[in-house]
């Protein structure tokens, strides 16, 4: 499914083909995530699993226009992501069960998904440390020359660190080709956002800088595409930063086991407003773009992708602890 | 050593950066007035030589500034990150513990941190408690991360190279007292290994293990002790990750014996791991408990009387070592709980 996309600064709507990509990329992310409440559950993948349910439009309208050289760091929740930049689902699948086929052999883990040959260079545990990071990877690509841009993903919890205040003033002062990607769901771990900041919008917090920054509806997979398409092509010339916000909500709570989720709880209505796929499938059918048997279709092989995944999964052996060891120092 | 030049200890470190820089242009310094040589001039001149793309100043955003060298470094630079007094280092502490040091693991050994962070520590500057402090130990109890601590100019420069060509992150814990002693250094500075323990003196009768400025005072006191009629080995392990371990151990069962030192407060220093490394493997050969020289368990103080009195000096290792010789002929069994001098 590892699909490489150009990004030459073409029209920025969306045509029949990319809102199919984006389509089946969503329902890749959501299918994956909603098979792991069962697998959770029956203890076949381990740790703290926090889902992005409701914001596969950031993950699909970002990464679908990222080349496998363009680099991405994104945070605790961050399944959609990676799958979108083109990481292999059976082997992310086997690294949340700890197994040696795994992306990281089964060392990192849900919150860890590295794949460095589609350009996934880090996801950090602890919030906010995957800024620097990022503006490290911007900064070796503004040394080294070319086009290659870097993207990092974060929540508005992670707006309250230092490390957001530190990035912010380097990569503006030094022009870096970084794309901030927020993912504002409004609350940070377990409270809302307005018990964490006087400052609603994330856009806001950066305005003194003045660089370029936009706050899009992360159900709107049109307007994410759109305006980090553009943030994309100048970013491309060497400069940067750039923010966009991306409004979302939080589906499922904070992590599998959330025992305060059923808060965040929404009716259908409400969701289906909320709901990045049920928009953009309603936009594709409007515009004769896909039918009812074409939507299912992407579903149907969803699903068929990620019991593959389970069962290529299933089928490796952890790592010895002496492998394990050996791989302490390079 | 070859004959050579005569350096100070901050030279070798200027001039092995420039030679660094000249051989790799991946490397890169990072760091707060590093453009302009720093506080005490390590980087000096730097800037003009290599421009200020590869020699950047930062804010004083040291969180941040440790992350960008992590990502630089995860994405083909290697970077020499400066961090001003290792006492700063706690804020930089996020990045280096949990994403330098656990990447080429996290990462099933995709990602290599090949990273340089240079900080230098140690009291006997009257700057106080937050700018004087030997946090070295910390460090050496984090897997994936290197722990270097050069004692002499011609150390400071070689392992710098070294350090720099490694491709995990190295943490180079330097000592300001030591940066303006002229020493001799090679004419051309060539890299030192990591993880190999320098011998310095050949003695049967007390092995010496001493950390960074604690080497030259080792140096004092073995010959204070040689005039006693006691011949000391010393040893100076030079990188505390990967710890040289088999050279001193033999030492150690040779002469039945050993002192370690460090300008670290003694509570959980590196003189702890060593010691009980040393006892395990030399236990059946042991004529006296190993002897550890640290600080007092206080803050470094301010009021130069009391630092004086707080840094261990020769005179500490010295009174150590005559009472691990004299272990036998001690009047009274040490009681219980008390504490080694």
């Amino acid at each position: 499914m590892a699909r490489r996309r150009t990004s030459q600064p073409t029209a920025r709507n969306l045509g029949a083909e990319t809102a199919l990509d984006l389509l089946g990329t969503m329902w890749r992310i959501r299918r994956f995530e909603e098979r792991m409440a069962t697998l959770h559950q029956r203890l076949l993948v381990h740790g703290l699993i926090h889902l992005s349910i409701g914001s596969e439009g950031v993950a699909a309208g970002v990464c679908r226009q990222l080349r496998d050289d363009d680099e991405i760091y994104s945070g605790h929740r961050a399944h959609g992501h990676v799958l979108a930049k083109g990481a292999p689902m059976d082997r992310v699948m086997a690294e949340l069960m700890g197994r040696s086929a795994g992306l990281c052999r089964g060392l990192g883990g849900s919150m860890h998904l590295v794949d460095v040959d589609h350009g996934v260079m880090g996801a950090t545990g602890v919030v906010g440390g995957n800024l620097a990071m990022a503006a490290g990877g911007a900064l070796a690509a503004k040394i080294a020359g070319g086009d290659r841009v870097t993207v990092v993903f974060f929540g508005d919890g992670a707006v309250q660190t230092g490390y957001f205040a530190e990035t912010v003033n380097l990569a503006s002062l030094w022009q870096l080709p970084l794309i901030l990607v927020c993912e504002n769901n409004g609350m940070a771990e377990f409270t809302t956002r307005a018990e964490h900041t006087r400052v609603e919008s994330v856009c806001d917090v950066v305005a003194p800088y003045g660089f370029d920054r936009r706050t899009v509806e992360g159900a709107d997979v049109q307007a994410i595409w759109s305006a980090f398409g553009d943030y994309l092509h100048s970013a491309r010339g060497g400069t940067g930063p750039y923010l966009l916000e991306c409004r979302t909500h939080r589906r499922r709570g904070h992590y599998e086991g959330d025992p305060l989720a059923s808060r965040n709880a929404l009716g259908d209505a409400e969701w289906a407003q909320l709901d990045p796929i049920a928009q953009l499938e309603a936009l594709a059918k409007r515009r004769r773009w896909i039918d009812e048997d074409r939507a299912r279709a992407l579903t149907a092989e969803a699903d068929a992708e990620v019991e593959r995944a389970i069962e290529f999964g299933r089928a490796s052996e952890p790592l010895t602890p002496a492998q394990a060891a050996e791989l302490v120092y390079a | 050593m070859a004959t050579g030049t005569e350096l100070t200890y901050v030279r070798a470190i200027n001039a092995a950066l420039a030679q660094a820089m000249r051989a790799d242009t991946r490397v890169i310094v990072i760091g707060e007035d590093v453009a302009e040589g720093g506080p005490y001039l390590a980087t000096e001149g730097l800037a003009d030589e290599f421009g200020r793309g590869r020699v950047r100043n930062t804010p004083i955003s040291e969180s941040a500034v440790c992350g960008i060298a992590v990502g630089a470094a995860q994405s083909g630079l290697r970077p020499v990150v400066e961090i001003m007094f290792i006492d700063f280092l706690t804020l930089a502490l996020d990045q280096l513990v949990n994403q330098a040091a656990k990447a080429h693991f996290m990462s099933g050994g995709q990602l290599a941190v090949p990273m340089v962070l240079r900080t230098q520590g140690g009291a006997g500057g009257r700057a106080g408690a937050q700018h004087s402090q030997s946090l070295e130990a910390w460090l050496t109890h984090i897997p994936g991360l290197k722990v270097v601590m050069p004692a002499t100019a011609a150390d400071a420069g070689g392992l710098l190279l070294s350090a720099i060509a490694d491709p995990n992150p190295v943490v180079v814990v330097e000592n300001k007292s030591l940066y303006f002693r002229r020493e001799a250094v090679p004419a051309t500075l060539a890299p030192l290994p990591l993880g190999r323990a320098h011998r310095l003196r050949r003695g049967a009768d007390v092995t010496i293990v001493a950390l960074s400025r604690l080497v030259g005072e080792a140096m004092t006191a073995a010959q204070r002790l040689a005039a006693d009629g006691i011949e000391a080995d010393v040893f100076d392990p030079r990188t505390l990750v990967p710890l040289d371990l088999d050279p001193i151990a033999d030492s150690v069962r040779r002469t039945g014996r050993c002192v370690v030192a460090h300008e670290a407060v003694r509570t959980g220093g590196f003189g702890a791991e060593l010691a009980a490394e040393l006892q395990a493997a030399a236990f059946d050969y042991l004529d006296a408990p190993i002897q550890r020289v640290g600080a007092p368990f206080t803050p470094v103080p301010l009021s130069p009387a009391l630092e004086d009195a707080y840094r261990p000096t020769g005179e500490d290792i010295y009174a150590a070592a005559r009472h691990a010789v004299q272990w036998a002929d001690r009047e009274e069994p040490v009681p219980l709980r008390e504490t080694t001098p």
